[in-house]
């Protein structure tokens, strides 16, 4: 484990990333956000969950300010109901990652068995994909998500309703972003299939699913992780958007979206920190992660060297 | 001697036409390029059999539909018998393996060598315990570079890895594909060398495709001279480089470069070869050839006996005549 | 009395800093080429040899660069130059022509445009006589219809006459010098030998001196008056064509020679040079062929490098040099 960080840190990439400040940033923002979310429990204050452990006393804490009646203190104030906003925040943060993470990972899935299957068998299955995927980007991602949100709403009973919602988001969020994952893997599998390694193997008498995951997926994982992560910024923003519209994650399980609609409504009477550290940690998470995409993008892409 | 290899009348044309879209706007005909035309030959077992010629000669094309990579359009393969692209099990029998010109290409560069080595064994079921260790030094490298990775190694040891992968299907054919046109001529040396050795303890037969005559001399038990996927002349080297019989060989022959040196003002070959979309008419060298007449535009001459050598040119004997005379 | 030369190349040394350390691709190299002659620099490929041509027309990629030597071309010297002088003499001085033609073409253009800029940016010309000179620079290459060609795009043409656009190009502007750097790799035997044809000639009729690169002891052997064999930046040998390919005295040269299959004789075996050259960045002291070489000697690892001055015919970078009984 040492050795191989080590010679990440003297290989060509590993100079990269040392010498690019941006990378370092939003590698460091990008991490220490996914540790504050595994750890939540451990580091909130409160679970604003437990019901229990509420006070609708402490209501509209303002940050680092003593409640007016409890004399509670709380370093990012607190809601309506009382809720801790900085413990909030945490497991919000909780909730958009596992959203964001899961459905890149089913988009990433879906893309890449396709991409595969299109490019290495080509004609009409080629086609056939390739067009359905046409037709998908057609329509904005939110569009797509929230109509498969609504026809899942439509076969669910309702009481199992809000248990299922953060499995829904996920794959309609996955759902709307395959397609960059399959243009790109079958575009590379196109020019590997072509390739001597790839004949060497049909002559060994492997078969093509076998070429195809063993020979030609190892070779095109670079392009793949540049776009999962910057598919899990947009994932992140696209739960946020679709919990802000109300048809996301539930009051049950609030992710950050969820938090500033909650937040929205009080803008304007002036607790402003309830919406502003919800939207804040969004930005910075999507912002540090999109950042990193974009970078590895750059010193992956053999082209740009 | 049996043949091991029989190959008869074998073509193979790609379709080459433009999207159908831009064929009905455009009102484009359907185009088909034909890269092999009415190629037979025999390969005996252990022999080295070379297929030599220009680019666009379709030799390539031979090699691939003689690997069962690629299915004829016309004829068929039979290796020891059985039609190569009709009988699967043909094809398991036959134990082809490949050599690619371009060494880095030929090797999955996420993959250990030893992985690499191993894969036919593994597919066959067989155990991999040393197999890649024994094969290496087989081919002149150390049982140590089975656990690098193909990047950290030249071209000429990439070639030679490839050998040891092919090595390790125990193959009974093995078609080489430029194996040296990308190597400098210190390693083209080494890896001949080493697959005439190989030759000889293995009793392996080789197909071997090359534009390089000097190589071809040099390895080849006998010579198919491809023109326009059409094979123009085959005859064993001392034949062929003696005394070439096809008009095309002989122009081939005094266009190759030689390393005696002599001066240059021998007659150059004429024109460059056509484009195999729309192929001349009749015999395909004839707008090149110093002796075409009125038949050889009209009509495709065959591969024929003349003189202990195959020729397809309509005026092969008075040629020889003349060359004699 | 020997006309003065047209490129004098002196103690070249091109090197490449790096995070682990400085290489020296191109190391002390000196040659001459004198007014038609066609001076061959052949030798594996990281011999440094496509470096040296580089370096002469000034077309290293950073960080690549002449670390010392001297370049005249002309008696002028263009080594230190800056690079709008440079790219002045390039083009009207030095002609180029690369292994693929379609990299020396702009696609977008016609190459009668491509043809006439080029001639009207070094001569003082009008467009008309630009045009006719054109027509006249296509017509020596051998390009039937030449005046009707002029509107054709690049790939319009055959590989064969793709490479002698790029060759009209290349001497359009009377350069005194024409760098090719692998003119006919990309090409067919037969494209090959008439491509071989054509620089020889027009050389000879104008007296254009030429720096073939490539890797190619065939071509060299056609083409070439003298040649260079180079060894992990080093000359190893320079002499007549002719002798060098039959009397080898570098024994690195000598390997080569033996390691070609030959068109004349079908032997068995092929002579073999043990192990590959050393990468640039890890080349050893003393002779950098001494570990491959059958002769080495102490001195040959221990002693620095030898240079062409230290064989008595001044013709192979070796301390023991191969005789040859004539």
């Amino acid at each position: 484990m040492i050795r191989q960080f080590a010679e990440f840190w003297q290989s060509d990439f590993g100079w990269k990333f040392r010498h690019s400040p941006t990378a370092v940033l939003s590698f460091v923002v990008s991490v220490a956000l996914v540790m504050a979310a595994i750890a939540a429990p451990l580091i909130a204050p409160t679970n604003p969950f437990d019901s229990a452990s509420l006070n609708l006393m402490n209501g509209f804490s303002a940050p680092l300010q003593p409640n007016a009646f409890t004399g509670e203190l709380f370093l990012l104030g607190t809601d309506d109901q009382g809720r801790d906003v900085f413990s909030t925040i945490l497991y919000g943060l909780r909730v958009s990652l596992f959203v964001g993470v899961l459905a890149v990972l089913f988009g990433m899935v879906l893309g890449v068995t396709l991409g595969l299957i299109a490019g290495y068998v080509g004609g009409r299955v080629d086609g056939f994909i390739m067009r359905v995927a046409d037709i998908q980007l057609t329509f904005p991602a939110i569009l797509v998500a929230m109509l498969i949100f609504g026809i899942a709403k439509g076969i669910i009973a309702p009481q199992y309703r809000d248990q299922m919602a953060i499995w829904v988001l996920i794959i309609a969020i996955g759902l709307s972003d395959w397609v960059p994952f399959a243009r790109v893997v079958r575009g590379a599998t196109m020019v590997e299939k072509n390739r001597d390694y790839v004949q060497a193997a049909r002559l060994i008498g492997r078969k093509p699913v076998a070429i195809m995951v063993l020979h030609i997926l190892p070779n095109v994982l670079n392009p793949i992780l540049i776009i999962a992560t910057i598919s899990l910024a947009l994932a992140i923003i696209a739960e946020a958007t679709l919990s802000f519209l109300g048809v996301g994650a539930p009051p049950t399980q609030p992710s950050l979206g969820t938090l500033i609609r909650i937040g929205q409504t009080f803008l304007f009477s002036g607790e402003w920190w309830i919406l502003l550290f919800p939207a804040a940690t969004l930005l910075a998470l999507a912002l540090s992660v999109n950042s990193l995409g974009d970078w590895l993008r750059d010193a992956l892409n053999p082209r740009l060297k | 001697m049996t043949a091991f290899v029989t190959v008869s009348h074998l073509g193979r044309s790609f379709d080459v036409s433009k999207p159908w879209l831009n064929r009905v706007i455009e009102r484009l005909p359907r185009r088909r390029l034909v890269a092999v035309s009415d190629v037979s030959f025999q390969i005996e077992e252990g022999a080295v059999y070379a297929l030599v010629g220009e680019s666009g000669s379709g030799k390539s094309t031979i090699g691939r539909m003689l690997a069962g990579l690629m299915t004829p359009s016309e004829g068929k393969v039979e290796v020891a018998g059985a039609d190569l692209h009709a009988d699967p099990a043909a094809r398991k029998a036959a134990r082809i393996q490949m050599i690619f010109q371009d060494p880095y290409a030929s090797l999955n560069p996420r993959w250990r060598v030893r992985r690499i080595i191993c894969e036919p064994v593994v597919v066959a079921g067989g155990a991999t315990e040393g197999v890649a260790e024994r094969l290496l030094e087989q081919v002149g490298l150390s049982a140590a570079d089975a656990d690098k990775f193909p990047h950290e190694f030249s071209g000429g040891q990439r070639q030679r890895i490839c050998i040891a992968r092919a090595l390790a299907a125990s193959p009974r054919l093995i078609i080489c594909d430029e194996p040296t046109s990308a190597l400098d001529v210190s390693v083209q040396a080494q890896v001949l060398n080493l697959m005439s050795d190989l030759r000889d303890d293995l009793g392996l037969t080789y197909m071997f495709i090359s534009h390089d005559l000097t190589v071809v001399r040099h390895m080849a038990d006998r010579i198919g001279v491809l023109y326009l996927g059409r094979l123009m002349e085959e005859a064993t080297p001392d034949q062929l480089f003696e005394r070439p019989r096809h008009p095309y060989t002989q122009m081939l022959l005094a266009a190759a470069p030689m390393m005696e040196g002599r001066s240059r003002d021998i007659d150059l070959p004429k024109g460059e070869v056509p484009d195999p979309i729309s192929p001349p008419p009749g015999c395909a060298f004839n707008p090149r050839c110093p002796f075409a007449v009125d038949l050889c535009r009209q009509e495709r001459p065959a591969l024929r006996d003349v003189a202990g050598v195959r020729v397809a040119c309509h005026r092969a004997e008075e040629l020889a005549a003349l060359s004699a005379g | 009395m020997t006309p003065p030369p047209v490129l004098s190349v002196r103690n070249l040394v091109v090197a490449i800093p790096s995070r682990s350390g400085t290489s020296r691709p191109v190391n002390d190299i000196s040659f001459d080429i004198a007014p038609g002659e066609i001076l061959g620099v052949v030798g594996e490929s990281g011999a440094g040899k496509s470096m040296t041509g580089n370096a002469v027309i000034g077309l290293l990629d950073r960080p690549a660069h002449i670390a010392s030597g001297e370049i005249w071309l002309n008696g002028r010297r263009i080594d230190a130059l800056l690079p709008e002088d440079l790219r002045r003499i390039r083009g009207r001085q030095v002609g180029m022509v690369f292994q693929d033609p379609l990299t020396s073409l702009n696609p977008l253009l016609r190459i009668g445009d491509q043809l006439i800029e080029t001639i009207r940016e070094h001569l003082p010309m009008t467009a008309a006589a630009a045009r006719d000179r054109a027509v006249a620079a296509l017509e020596e290459v051998g390009i039937p219809a030449a005046a009707e060609r002029l509107n054709s795009y690049p790939h319009e043409f055959s590989g064969g006459m793709r490479q002698r656009v790029v060759i009209a190009l290349a001497l359009c502007a009377e350069p005194s010098l024409v760098i090719a750097d692998e003119p006919t790799t990309a090409l067919d035997v037969s494209v090959q030998a008439q491509i071989i044809a054509l620089l020889r000639r027009l050389c000879r009729d104008r007296g254009t001196a030429v720096m073939l690169v490539t890797h190619d002891m065939g071509v060299i052997s056609e083409a070439a008056d003298r040649v260079a064999v180079m060894y992990a930046g080093r000359l190893a040998e320079l002499g007549p064509v002719r002798s060098v390919i039959s009397q080898p005295r570098h024994p690195y040269a000598d390997g080569l020679m033996g390691a070609m299959p030959s068109i004349a004789i079908g032997q068995r075996r092929l002579r073999q040079i043990p192990g590959a050259m050393p990468r640039p960045s890890a080349i050893p002291p003393g002779c950098a062929f001494a570990p491959r070489c059958p002769r080495a000697a102490d001195t040959c690892r221990l002693d620095p490098a030898p240079s062409l001055a230290d064989d008595p015919q001044g013709r192979a970078a070796c301390w023991f040099p191969m005789e040859h009984s004539a």
